[in-house]
Protein backbone atom coordinates (compact mmCIF):
# COMPACT_ATOMS: atom_id res chain seq x y z
CA UNK A 1 0.00 0.00 0.00
CA UNK A 2 1.27 3.48 -0.83
CA UNK A 3 0.41 6.85 0.76
CA UNK A 4 1.23 10.34 -0.38
CA UNK A 5 1.40 13.05 2.27
CA UNK A 6 1.72 16.66 1.16
CA UNK A 7 3.36 18.29 4.17
CA UNK A 8 2.11 21.77 3.31
CA UNK A 9 -1.49 20.49 3.37
CA UNK A 10 -0.91 18.79 6.68
CA UNK A 11 0.70 21.97 7.97
CA UNK A 12 -2.29 24.09 6.96
CA UNK A 13 -4.67 21.69 8.65
CA UNK A 14 -2.49 21.64 11.74
CA UNK A 15 -2.04 25.37 12.27
CA UNK A 16 -5.49 26.17 10.85
CA UNK A 17 -4.13 28.98 8.72
CA UNK A 18 -3.64 29.17 4.96
CA UNK A 19 -0.88 31.74 5.30
CA UNK A 20 1.75 29.46 6.75
CA UNK A 21 3.94 27.39 4.49
CA UNK A 22 6.87 27.19 6.87
CA UNK A 23 7.55 24.20 9.03
CA UNK A 24 8.83 26.00 12.10
CA UNK A 25 8.68 25.41 15.87
CA UNK A 26 8.51 22.19 17.86
CA UNK A 27 4.80 22.37 18.68
CA UNK A 28 4.02 22.69 14.96
CA UNK A 29 6.37 19.82 14.14
CA UNK A 30 4.84 17.62 16.82
CA UNK A 31 1.35 18.39 15.55
CA UNK A 32 2.32 17.64 11.94
CA UNK A 33 3.93 14.35 12.98
CA UNK A 34 0.79 13.53 14.94
CA UNK A 35 -1.28 14.00 11.78
CA UNK A 36 1.10 11.82 9.76
CA UNK A 37 0.93 9.08 12.38
CA UNK A 38 -2.84 9.34 12.37
CA UNK A 39 -2.84 8.77 8.62
CA UNK A 40 -0.41 5.88 8.99
CA UNK A 41 -2.53 4.44 11.77
CA UNK A 42 -5.18 3.55 9.23
CA UNK A 43 -2.69 1.57 7.19
CA UNK A 44 -2.20 -2.15 7.45
CA UNK A 45 0.88 -4.29 7.09
CA UNK A 46 3.57 -2.92 4.81
CA UNK A 47 3.21 0.67 3.58
CA UNK A 48 5.37 3.07 1.63
CA UNK A 49 4.61 6.70 2.40
CA UNK A 50 5.85 9.55 0.24
CA UNK A 51 6.47 12.61 2.41
CA UNK A 52 6.28 15.54 0.01
CA UNK A 53 8.13 18.78 0.77
CA UNK A 54 7.43 20.38 -2.62
CA UNK A 55 5.18 23.12 -1.25
CA UNK A 56 7.07 23.72 2.01
CA UNK A 57 8.96 27.03 1.96
CA UNK A 58 11.33 26.18 4.77
CA UNK A 59 11.84 23.94 7.78
CA UNK A 60 13.86 24.80 10.87
CA UNK A 61 15.97 22.49 13.04
CA UNK A 62 13.37 22.08 15.77
CA UNK A 63 10.59 21.22 13.37
CA UNK A 64 12.82 18.86 11.38
CA UNK A 65 13.62 17.02 14.58
CA UNK A 66 9.94 16.69 15.48
CA UNK A 67 8.61 15.76 12.04
CA UNK A 68 11.39 13.72 10.48
CA UNK A 69 13.69 12.44 13.19
CA UNK A 70 10.96 11.37 15.59
CA UNK A 71 8.93 9.80 12.79
CA UNK A 72 11.93 7.73 11.69
CA UNK A 73 12.81 6.85 15.28
CA UNK A 74 9.33 5.46 15.86
CA UNK A 75 9.27 3.26 12.80
CA UNK A 76 12.94 2.33 12.39
CA UNK A 77 12.94 0.09 15.46
CA UNK A 78 12.69 -3.61 16.15
CA UNK A 79 9.01 -3.29 17.06
CA UNK A 80 7.38 -0.52 15.04
CA UNK A 81 3.58 0.02 15.09
CA UNK A 82 3.61 -1.53 11.61
CA UNK A 83 6.01 -2.01 8.74
CA UNK A 84 6.24 1.52 7.36
CA UNK A 85 8.75 2.88 4.84
CA UNK A 86 9.25 6.51 3.92
CA UNK A 87 10.37 8.21 0.74
CA UNK A 88 11.07 11.94 0.92
CA UNK A 89 10.19 13.98 -2.14
CA UNK A 90 10.66 17.64 -3.07
CA UNK A 91 13.53 18.16 -0.64
CA UNK A 92 15.70 21.03 -1.86
CA UNK A 93 18.60 23.08 -0.54
CA UNK A 94 16.21 25.23 1.48
CA UNK A 95 15.16 22.20 3.51
CA UNK A 96 18.37 20.31 3.48
CA UNK A 97 20.40 22.10 6.12
CA UNK A 98 17.88 21.41 8.88
CA UNK A 99 17.16 17.85 7.79
CA UNK A 100 20.80 16.87 7.47
CA UNK A 101 21.59 18.35 10.88
CA UNK A 102 18.93 16.36 12.72
CA UNK A 103 19.75 13.14 10.88
CA UNK A 104 23.39 13.42 11.88
CA UNK A 105 22.56 14.31 15.46
CA UNK A 106 20.20 11.36 15.80
CA UNK A 107 22.27 8.91 13.75
CA UNK A 108 19.44 8.44 11.24
CA UNK A 109 19.22 8.08 7.49
CA UNK A 110 16.46 8.38 4.93
CA UNK A 111 15.78 7.93 1.24
CA UNK A 112 15.14 10.97 -0.92
CA UNK A 113 13.65 10.93 -4.39
CA UNK A 114 15.24 13.30 -6.88
CA UNK A 115 14.99 13.80 -10.62
CA UNK A 116 17.72 11.23 -11.24
CA UNK A 117 16.33 8.61 -8.89
CA UNK A 118 16.53 7.71 -5.22
CA UNK A 119 19.42 8.54 -2.94
CA UNK A 120 20.51 7.87 0.61
CA UNK A 121 21.00 10.75 3.00
CA UNK A 122 22.01 11.08 6.61
CA UNK A 123 24.20 9.14 9.00
CA UNK A 124 25.03 5.59 7.99
CA UNK A 125 28.07 3.31 8.38
CA UNK A 126 30.10 3.07 5.17
CA UNK A 127 29.50 -0.68 4.88
CA UNK A 128 25.72 -0.22 4.90
CA UNK A 129 25.94 2.68 2.48
CA UNK A 130 27.94 0.51 0.01
CA UNK A 131 25.42 -2.31 0.29
CA UNK A 132 22.49 0.05 -0.23
CA UNK A 133 24.15 1.49 -3.36
CA UNK A 134 24.83 -2.02 -4.61
CA UNK A 135 21.18 -3.06 -4.28
CA UNK A 136 20.07 0.16 -5.92
CA UNK A 137 22.34 -0.61 -8.89
CA UNK A 138 21.26 -4.22 -9.08
CA UNK A 139 17.56 -3.36 -8.80
CA UNK A 140 16.54 -6.41 -6.81
CA UNK A 141 19.15 -8.61 -5.28
CA UNK A 142 19.84 -11.53 -2.98
CA UNK A 143 22.60 -11.78 -0.40
CA UNK A 144 24.94 -13.58 -2.79
CA UNK A 145 24.35 -11.01 -5.54
CA UNK A 146 25.37 -8.20 -3.23
CA UNK A 147 28.36 -10.08 -1.83
CA UNK A 148 29.56 -10.82 -5.35
CA UNK A 149 29.01 -7.23 -6.48
CA UNK A 150 31.03 -5.82 -3.59
CA UNK A 151 33.55 -8.62 -3.21
CA UNK A 152 32.48 -9.22 0.37
CA UNK A 153 31.65 -12.31 2.38
CA UNK A 154 27.92 -13.18 2.19
CA UNK A 155 27.73 -12.99 5.98
CA UNK A 156 28.98 -9.38 5.92
CA UNK A 157 26.54 -8.44 3.17
CA UNK A 158 23.68 -10.09 5.04
CA UNK A 159 24.53 -8.20 8.20
CA UNK A 160 24.38 -4.86 6.38
CA UNK A 161 21.18 -5.83 4.53
CA UNK A 162 19.48 -6.70 7.81
CA UNK A 163 20.61 -3.42 9.34
CA UNK A 164 19.26 -1.50 6.33
CA UNK A 165 15.92 -3.27 6.64
CA UNK A 166 15.75 -2.36 10.33
CA UNK A 167 16.41 1.25 9.36
CA UNK A 168 13.53 0.98 6.86
CA UNK A 169 15.86 1.98 4.03
CA UNK A 170 15.42 -1.33 2.27
CA UNK A 171 12.60 -3.85 1.89
CA UNK A 172 12.95 -7.61 1.96
CA UNK A 173 10.74 -9.31 -0.61
CA UNK A 174 10.84 -13.06 -0.18
CA UNK A 175 14.57 -13.80 -0.28
CA UNK A 176 15.56 -10.67 -2.15
CA UNK A 177 16.09 -7.07 -1.26
CA UNK A 178 15.02 -3.81 -2.90
CA UNK A 179 15.81 -0.23 -1.88
CA UNK A 180 12.92 1.97 -0.80
CA UNK A 181 11.50 3.84 -3.77
CA UNK A 182 13.50 1.84 -6.30
CA UNK A 183 10.51 1.21 -8.52
CA UNK A 184 10.15 4.97 -8.87
CA UNK A 185 13.32 5.25 -10.90
CA UNK A 186 17.06 5.35 -10.36
CA UNK B 1 11.18 59.65 45.10
CA UNK B 2 12.28 58.77 41.59
CA UNK B 3 15.90 58.03 40.74
CA UNK B 4 17.22 59.10 37.35
CA UNK B 5 19.16 56.63 35.22
CA UNK B 6 21.12 58.07 32.31
CA UNK B 7 20.75 56.30 28.99
CA UNK B 8 23.89 56.76 26.84
CA UNK B 9 23.60 58.73 23.57
CA UNK B 10 24.45 55.60 21.61
CA UNK B 11 22.58 52.60 22.98
CA UNK B 12 23.75 49.14 21.96
CA UNK B 13 24.66 45.82 23.55
CA UNK B 14 27.79 47.24 25.16
CA UNK B 15 26.49 50.60 26.36
CA UNK B 16 23.33 49.01 27.72
CA UNK B 17 25.59 47.54 30.41
CA UNK B 18 26.08 51.12 31.65
CA UNK B 19 22.32 51.39 32.09
CA UNK B 20 22.23 48.12 34.00
CA UNK B 21 25.13 49.15 36.26
CA UNK B 22 23.12 52.21 37.29
CA UNK B 23 19.90 50.23 37.78
CA UNK B 24 21.18 47.20 39.68
CA UNK B 25 21.93 48.89 43.03
CA UNK B 26 18.26 49.80 43.45
CA UNK B 27 15.70 47.30 44.77
CA UNK B 28 13.16 46.05 42.22
CA UNK B 29 10.36 48.23 43.60
CA UNK B 30 12.34 51.49 43.34
CA UNK B 31 10.85 54.03 40.99
CA UNK B 32 13.36 54.78 38.26
CA UNK B 33 13.30 57.24 35.40
CA UNK B 34 15.34 56.18 32.39
CA UNK B 35 16.50 59.43 30.88
CA UNK B 36 16.80 58.76 27.15
CA UNK B 37 16.39 62.42 26.14
CA UNK B 38 19.89 62.62 24.75
CA UNK B 39 19.91 59.32 22.94
CA UNK B 40 20.77 59.80 19.28
CA UNK B 41 21.05 56.21 18.13
CA UNK B 42 19.87 52.83 19.40
CA UNK B 43 20.55 49.39 18.01
CA UNK B 44 17.82 46.72 17.90
CA UNK B 45 19.50 45.22 20.96
CA UNK B 46 19.27 48.54 22.78
CA UNK B 47 15.55 48.86 22.06
CA UNK B 48 14.67 45.26 22.96
CA UNK B 49 16.77 45.54 26.10
CA UNK B 50 14.87 48.64 27.25
CA UNK B 51 11.59 46.75 26.92
CA UNK B 52 13.11 43.76 28.68
CA UNK B 53 14.28 45.95 31.55
CA UNK B 54 10.74 47.25 31.97
CA UNK B 55 9.47 43.67 31.91
CA UNK B 56 11.93 42.78 34.68
CA UNK B 57 10.83 45.71 36.83
CA UNK B 58 7.09 45.98 36.21
CA UNK B 59 5.24 49.12 37.15
CA UNK B 60 8.15 51.18 38.40
CA UNK B 61 9.96 52.46 35.32
CA UNK B 62 9.43 55.74 33.56
CA UNK B 63 11.12 56.71 30.33
CA UNK B 64 11.96 60.20 29.16
CA UNK B 65 11.85 59.77 25.38
CA UNK B 66 14.56 61.10 23.02
CA UNK B 67 14.33 64.83 22.37
CA UNK B 68 15.77 64.63 18.89
CA UNK B 69 12.91 64.38 16.38
CA UNK B 70 14.90 62.11 14.13
CA UNK B 71 15.54 59.65 16.95
CA UNK B 72 11.95 59.72 18.19
CA UNK B 73 10.71 59.20 14.67
CA UNK B 74 12.99 56.21 14.20
CA UNK B 75 11.93 54.66 17.52
CA UNK B 76 8.32 55.06 16.39
CA UNK B 77 9.04 53.39 13.04
CA UNK B 78 10.79 50.61 14.90
CA UNK B 79 7.56 50.04 16.84
CA UNK B 80 9.19 50.91 20.14
CA UNK B 81 6.60 53.29 21.55
CA UNK B 82 3.73 50.97 20.75
CA UNK B 83 5.32 48.30 22.94
CA UNK B 84 6.72 50.75 25.51
CA UNK B 85 3.38 52.39 26.24
CA UNK B 86 2.30 49.22 28.01
CA UNK B 87 5.47 48.94 30.05
CA UNK B 88 6.73 52.43 30.88
CA UNK B 89 5.27 55.68 32.01
CA UNK B 90 6.46 57.75 29.05
CA UNK B 91 7.52 61.37 29.44
CA UNK B 92 8.02 63.83 26.61
CA UNK B 93 6.57 64.02 23.13
CA UNK B 94 6.92 61.27 20.62
CA UNK B 95 5.19 60.32 17.36
CA UNK B 96 1.98 58.47 18.18
CA UNK B 97 1.97 56.88 14.77
CA UNK B 98 4.87 55.27 13.03
CA UNK B 99 4.30 57.22 9.79
CA UNK B 100 6.16 55.89 6.78
CA UNK B 101 7.75 52.52 7.29
CA UNK B 102 11.52 52.52 7.68
CA UNK B 103 13.05 50.46 4.91
CA UNK B 104 15.95 49.58 7.20
CA UNK B 105 13.66 48.04 9.76
CA UNK B 106 13.10 44.56 8.40
CA UNK B 107 11.01 43.54 11.39
CA UNK B 108 9.79 46.11 13.86
CA UNK B 109 9.78 45.31 17.56
CA UNK B 110 7.43 42.36 17.81
CA UNK B 111 6.20 40.52 20.86
CA UNK B 112 6.94 36.80 20.92
CA UNK B 113 5.20 34.58 23.43
CA UNK B 114 3.89 31.53 21.62
CA UNK B 115 4.56 29.26 18.68
CA UNK B 116 2.14 31.17 16.41
CA UNK B 117 4.18 34.34 16.97
CA UNK B 118 7.25 32.56 15.59
CA UNK B 119 5.28 31.55 12.48
CA UNK B 120 4.22 35.16 12.05
CA UNK B 121 7.75 36.53 12.51
CA UNK B 122 9.27 34.02 10.06
CA UNK B 123 6.51 34.68 7.52
CA UNK B 124 7.06 38.42 7.73
CA UNK B 125 10.84 38.20 7.40
CA UNK B 126 10.49 35.93 4.37
CA UNK B 127 8.59 38.72 2.65
CA UNK B 128 11.76 40.78 3.09
CA UNK B 129 14.04 38.00 1.85
CA UNK B 130 14.93 39.79 -1.39
CA UNK B 131 15.91 42.91 0.52
CA UNK B 132 18.10 40.89 2.91
CA UNK B 133 19.84 39.22 -0.01
CA UNK B 134 20.40 42.56 -1.70
CA UNK B 135 21.65 44.27 1.45
CA UNK B 136 24.13 41.54 2.25
CA UNK B 137 25.01 40.30 -1.25
CA UNK B 138 24.08 36.79 -0.19
CA UNK B 139 22.58 33.94 -2.16
CA UNK B 140 19.08 32.53 -1.74
CA UNK B 141 20.25 29.71 0.50
CA UNK B 142 21.54 32.26 2.98
CA UNK B 143 18.15 33.89 3.31
CA UNK B 144 16.60 30.56 4.30
CA UNK B 145 19.31 30.13 6.92
CA UNK B 146 18.52 33.62 8.12
CA UNK B 147 14.85 32.73 8.61
CA UNK B 148 15.87 29.51 10.39
CA UNK B 149 18.15 31.48 12.68
CA UNK B 150 15.37 33.91 13.46
CA UNK B 151 12.98 31.05 14.13
CA UNK B 152 15.32 29.22 16.47
CA UNK B 153 16.27 32.18 18.61
CA UNK B 154 12.64 33.27 18.89
CA UNK B 155 11.77 29.75 19.97
CA UNK B 156 14.26 30.15 22.77
CA UNK B 157 11.72 32.51 24.31
CA UNK B 158 8.73 30.26 23.71
CA UNK B 159 10.45 27.13 24.98
CA UNK B 160 12.53 28.39 27.87
CA UNK B 161 11.71 31.91 29.03
CA UNK B 162 8.39 31.14 30.70
CA UNK B 163 7.13 34.55 29.58
CA UNK B 164 7.06 36.64 26.43
CA UNK B 165 9.86 38.66 24.89
CA UNK B 166 10.60 40.76 21.84
CA UNK B 167 12.40 40.47 18.54
CA UNK B 168 13.58 43.10 16.09
CA UNK B 169 15.50 42.88 12.81
CA UNK B 170 17.22 45.80 11.19
CA UNK B 171 19.82 46.54 8.58
CA UNK B 172 22.26 49.42 8.75
CA UNK B 173 25.68 50.48 7.62
CA UNK B 174 28.10 49.76 10.43
CA UNK B 175 30.60 52.42 9.47
CA UNK B 176 32.95 52.61 12.42
CA UNK B 177 33.51 48.94 13.01
CA UNK B 178 33.06 47.28 9.70
CA UNK B 179 32.49 49.76 6.90
CA UNK B 180 29.85 47.43 5.55
CA UNK B 181 26.15 46.88 5.85
CA UNK B 182 24.94 44.40 8.43
CA UNK B 183 21.65 42.77 9.29
CA UNK B 184 21.06 42.47 13.01
CA UNK B 185 18.58 40.31 14.88
CA UNK B 186 17.98 41.15 18.53
CA UNK B 187 15.84 39.01 20.82
CA UNK B 188 15.30 39.63 24.50
CA UNK B 189 13.20 38.44 27.40
CA UNK B 190 13.27 38.83 31.17
CA UNK B 191 12.16 35.28 31.89
CA UNK B 192 14.04 32.19 32.95
CA UNK B 193 17.68 32.56 32.00
CA UNK B 194 19.97 29.83 30.73
CA UNK B 195 21.32 28.82 34.14
CA UNK B 196 17.92 28.37 35.73
CA UNK B 197 16.64 26.60 32.64
CA UNK B 198 19.50 24.09 32.67
CA UNK B 199 19.19 23.61 36.42
CA UNK B 200 15.64 22.40 35.87
CA UNK B 201 16.97 19.43 33.85
CA UNK B 202 16.18 16.12 35.55
CA UNK B 203 19.25 14.82 37.38
CA UNK B 204 21.31 17.87 36.49
CA UNK B 205 24.63 17.67 38.33
CA UNK B 206 26.44 20.88 39.04
CA UNK B 207 30.18 20.84 38.63
CA UNK B 208 32.68 22.73 40.72
CA UNK B 209 32.13 25.73 38.53
CA UNK B 210 28.48 26.35 37.91
CA UNK B 211 27.35 29.86 37.16
CA UNK B 212 25.80 31.88 34.35
CA UNK B 213 28.96 31.65 32.25
CA UNK B 214 29.13 27.86 32.62
CA UNK B 215 25.45 27.59 31.69
CA UNK B 216 26.03 29.68 28.56
CA UNK B 217 29.03 27.57 27.58
CA UNK B 218 26.92 24.43 28.00
CA UNK B 219 24.01 25.75 25.97
CA UNK B 220 25.77 27.72 23.23
CA UNK B 221 29.02 25.80 22.77
CA UNK B 222 28.05 22.24 23.76
CA UNK B 223 24.40 22.28 22.70
CA UNK B 224 23.20 21.18 26.13
CA UNK B 225 19.48 21.51 26.80
CA UNK B 226 17.33 21.09 29.88
CA UNK B 227 15.57 18.26 28.05
CA UNK B 228 17.11 14.80 28.06
CA UNK B 229 15.98 14.21 24.50
CA UNK B 230 19.20 14.12 22.41
CA UNK B 231 17.41 16.00 19.64
CA UNK B 232 17.20 19.06 21.83
CA UNK B 233 19.78 21.82 21.88
CA UNK B 234 20.44 21.75 18.16
CA UNK B 235 18.75 25.08 17.47
CA UNK B 236 21.60 27.21 18.79
CA UNK B 237 24.12 24.74 17.35
CA UNK B 238 22.51 25.22 13.94
CA UNK B 239 22.57 28.98 14.37
CA UNK B 240 26.29 28.81 15.17
CA UNK B 241 26.95 26.74 12.07
CA UNK B 242 25.00 29.14 9.87
CA UNK B 243 26.81 32.17 11.27
CA UNK B 244 30.18 30.47 10.87
CA UNK B 245 29.43 30.04 7.18
CA UNK B 246 28.40 33.66 6.66
CA UNK B 247 31.01 35.24 8.93
CA UNK B 248 28.34 36.31 11.40
CA UNK B 249 28.51 37.05 15.09
CA UNK B 250 26.39 35.57 17.84
CA UNK B 251 26.27 36.93 21.35
CA UNK B 252 24.10 35.60 24.14
CA UNK B 253 23.74 37.34 27.48
CA UNK B 254 22.05 35.75 30.46
CA UNK B 255 22.28 36.59 34.13
CA UNK B 256 25.74 37.95 34.81
CA UNK B 257 27.55 36.61 31.74
CA UNK B 258 27.71 37.05 27.99
CA UNK B 259 29.18 34.60 25.54
CA UNK B 260 30.04 35.48 21.96
CA UNK B 261 31.06 33.63 18.83
CA UNK B 262 33.36 36.29 17.50
CA UNK B 263 34.25 36.48 13.77
CA UNK B 264 37.54 37.88 12.56
CA UNK B 265 36.09 41.32 11.84
CA UNK B 266 35.20 41.90 15.48
CA UNK B 267 37.30 42.10 18.63
CA UNK B 268 34.66 41.40 21.22
CA UNK B 269 35.61 39.13 24.11
CA UNK B 270 34.37 35.52 23.79
CA UNK B 271 33.19 35.46 27.39
CA UNK B 272 32.34 38.32 29.71
CA UNK B 273 31.60 37.53 33.35
CA UNK B 274 30.52 39.44 36.43
CA UNK B 275 28.25 41.70 34.44
CA UNK B 276 25.38 43.43 36.21
CA UNK B 277 22.66 40.80 36.78
CA UNK B 278 19.83 40.90 34.26
CA UNK B 279 17.15 38.19 34.12
CA UNK B 280 16.22 36.14 31.08
CA UNK B 281 18.24 35.98 27.90
CA UNK B 282 19.29 38.58 25.36
CA UNK B 283 20.56 37.38 22.02
CA UNK B 284 22.10 39.33 19.18
CA UNK B 285 22.99 38.03 15.73
CA UNK B 286 24.98 40.18 13.31
CA UNK B 287 25.51 39.17 9.71
CA UNK B 288 27.75 41.36 7.55
CA UNK B 289 27.52 42.12 3.87
CA UNK B 290 29.61 39.79 1.76
CA UNK B 291 32.33 40.65 -0.66
CA UNK B 292 34.36 43.55 0.63
CA UNK B 293 37.01 43.70 3.30
CA UNK B 294 36.31 45.67 6.45
CA UNK B 295 37.17 49.33 5.85
CA UNK B 296 37.88 50.23 9.43
CA UNK B 297 40.85 48.98 11.39
CA UNK B 298 40.04 46.40 14.02
CA UNK B 299 39.74 47.79 17.50
CA UNK B 300 38.01 50.99 16.46
CA UNK B 301 35.49 51.84 19.09
CA UNK B 302 31.91 52.28 18.17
Amino acid sequence: MMNHIDLSSVLRQTVACDLYSNLVTRPTGAAVRGQIELLLGNAHDRTLTVIDFSQVSMIDFSCADEVIAKLLLRYATENPPHEAYFLFRGVTDVHWEAIETVLERRGLALVVEQDDGVHLAGALPDAERRVWESVRRLGRAGIRDVALDLGELPSAAEQSLDALCRRRLMMKLDHEYVVVGAHRGG
Amino acid sequence: MTTVINVPPSLDDHTFEDVLRQVVPYPADTKLLLDARHVRWASPYGLTALLTLAQARPGVLSLAVPELDETGSYWARAGFFRQAEELFELHGTYPKRAGTADSNVLLELTAVAKSEDVHDVVGRIQQKAQQILRELSLDAKASVGFAMTLSEICQNIVEHAGRGGWVMVQTYRWTKRLGRRVVVIAVGDAGVGFRQSLESAPGKERGDRWDDAAALEDAVIRGVSRFRDPGRGQGLAGVRRYLGRWDGKLSVRSGTARIAIVPSWDDDVPLAEQLPPFPGAQIQVTIPERGTEPAAARGTSR
